[in-house]
């Protein structure tokens, strides 16, 4: 019987080229990226035509999420420890080392300052299960108290303000040394306006009257 | 490509019988683990910066001095209401006490431009308001983009547009005031507004009792009302 003669192909695909674009690509996206901020909360920001781009240092970012719980982030970690530190005296609360380093490693918190040290304590997996309560539907008021900074002012009978919020200290002791700490507003598009009133009324009693509202793009001409 | 002809002749003139012998090197590991990089980096990252909005509130201090207090002028006074369910109404000037039942007059309802041209629009309304700043200042954008003229200048050039417009009058002074059924969307889009129509000076404002009083009656929505004014009989007739 006569072999058909099949001639031996070889199927060496050079990959070369192939490793070469990918290489670039790889590249491109290395140098080009920057990472997204791991945040408690998902926010969609309103958009606008504003074509000014987010300060890439000194910066504080205020995350107002749509049941009014606020979160806040911060460029400079360091200055968020101190600013850490300085809260935690004013309840006396000390941190230890191991818990300052997990908190240098939270990119953005809402914790109320009294359950910081405990929340500090527990695993990277353990905080986001606390943080994920917000998420849930059936979350109670009492279950959602745990999370988000306390913007409460504690009043006296006379109505005069006893005690100012967690907010306020925050924001007081990381603008306090840091004049030129630019403030940033973060919230989601259908968070109801009081709750960001709430927030802006907070910061306008400490002085600080300039802020940055975070948007998102979109383009526009009058008529 | 990636083959390497060893062909390697010996040095002393022998017949040597070296076999050719190719090196080829299989990328194929290298691609799939640039691959699985290139779609690591992909999903981890923003390639997009959001934007920013800068906003200035005026300082809670007490004035002191009347002087210091910045009075509006009347002719060019115009307050935006934001409402519930994405409303937005407008009222030129300022309301006066006996006026509140006459609100049908000068109250007037009005879409955001992005829902449709059919009705009118904030949009049109504020660039009809400051059409002498705005197509000036349109003229100047467009010879910057052209690159006529530097950004300092055209930042500069708009400046004196602004203030000049202010100064005789024509251009608008707008008031927003958010009440507490909108959305932080709709402060963010009114905003928008402003920065779209050129418009040099608004400011964010509580509402008075007046804007509540009028709001409250167009709407036939007592939620516009603060708690004691609702319990006032002589607003809820």
């Amino acid at each position: 019987m006569a072999k058909a003669k099949v001639k031996k192909h070889s199927t060496f695909i050079d990959m070369t080229a192939m490793s070469d674009v990918t290489v670039l690509l790889l590249t491109f996206f290395m140098l080009t990226s920057t990472f997204v901020n791991k945040e408690p909360i998902q926010v969609t920001t309103p958009s606008s035509i504003s074509e000014t781009k987010v300060p890439d240092t000194n910066m504080l970012t205020i995350l107002v999420d749509p049941s009014g719980k606020i979160f806040i982030s911060m460029t400079n970690q360091d200055q968020l420890l101190a600013t850490l530190k300085k809260v935690g005296e004013d309840y006396g609360i000390t941190f230890t080392e191991k818990q300052l380093a997990n908190f240098a490693r939270l990119k953005s918190f809402g914790v109320p300052i009294r359950s910081m040290p405990n929340f500090l304590d527990l695993s990277v997996e353990k905080q986001d299960e606390v943080m994920a309560i917000i998420n849930k539907p059936d979350a109670t008021q009492e279950d959602l108290k745990a999370i988000g900074i306390p913007n409460e002012d504690k009043k006296g009978a006379d109505g005069v303000i006893a005690e100012t919020s967690e907010f306020k200290r925050w924001i007081r002791y990381a603008t306090e040394d840091n004049k030129e700490l630019q403030l940033a507003i973060k919230s989601d598009k259908n968070v109801e306006y009081p709750v960001v009133k709430k927030v802006i009324e907070d910061l306008r009693d400490l002085r600080k009257n300039r802020y940055l509202l975070l948007t998102s793009l979109k383009t526009a001409s009058a008529n | 490509m990636a083959e390497v002809q060893a062909n390697d002749h010996g040095g002393d003139g022998k017949k040597n019988k070296q076999k050719k012998q190719t090196l080829r090197v299989d990328f194929t590991p290298m691609v799939d683990m640039n691959m699985l990089l290139i779609t690591f980096f992909m999903f981890c990252t923003t390639l997009l910066k959001p934007q920013t909005m800068k906003i200035a509130f005026p300082t809670k201090d007490e004035v002191k001095d009347e002087s210091m207090e910045n009075k509006v002028a009347e002719s060019t006074a115009v307050t935006l209401l934001l409402g519930d369910n994405n409303e937005i109404y407008y009222y030129e000037g300022y309301i006066k006490e006996e006026n509140y039942e006459n609100y049908n007059e000068f109250l007037n309802k009005t879409g955001w431009a992005a829902q449709g041209e059919a009705s009118e629009s904030i949009r049109q309304y504020l660039y009809a308001k400051n059409k002498g700043a705005y197509d000036q200042i349109e003229e100047l954008r467009k010879r910057m983009k052209a690159k006529e003229i530097s950004e300092e200048d055209f930042n500069a050039q708009v400046k004196i547009i602004q203030e000049e417009a202010k100064k005789a009058k024509k251009a608008p002074t707008v008031m927003i005031k958010p009440t507490d059924l909108a959305s932080y969307e709709n402060m963010v889009d009114a905003l928008d507004e402003m920065l779209i129509c050129d418009i040099a000076s608004y400011a964010i404002m509580d509402l008075d009792k007046g804007d509540r009083i009028i709001l409250s009656k167009k709407t036939n929505n007592p939620e516009y009302l603060t708690e004691e004014e609702r319990k006032d009989p002589k607003l809820n007739k």
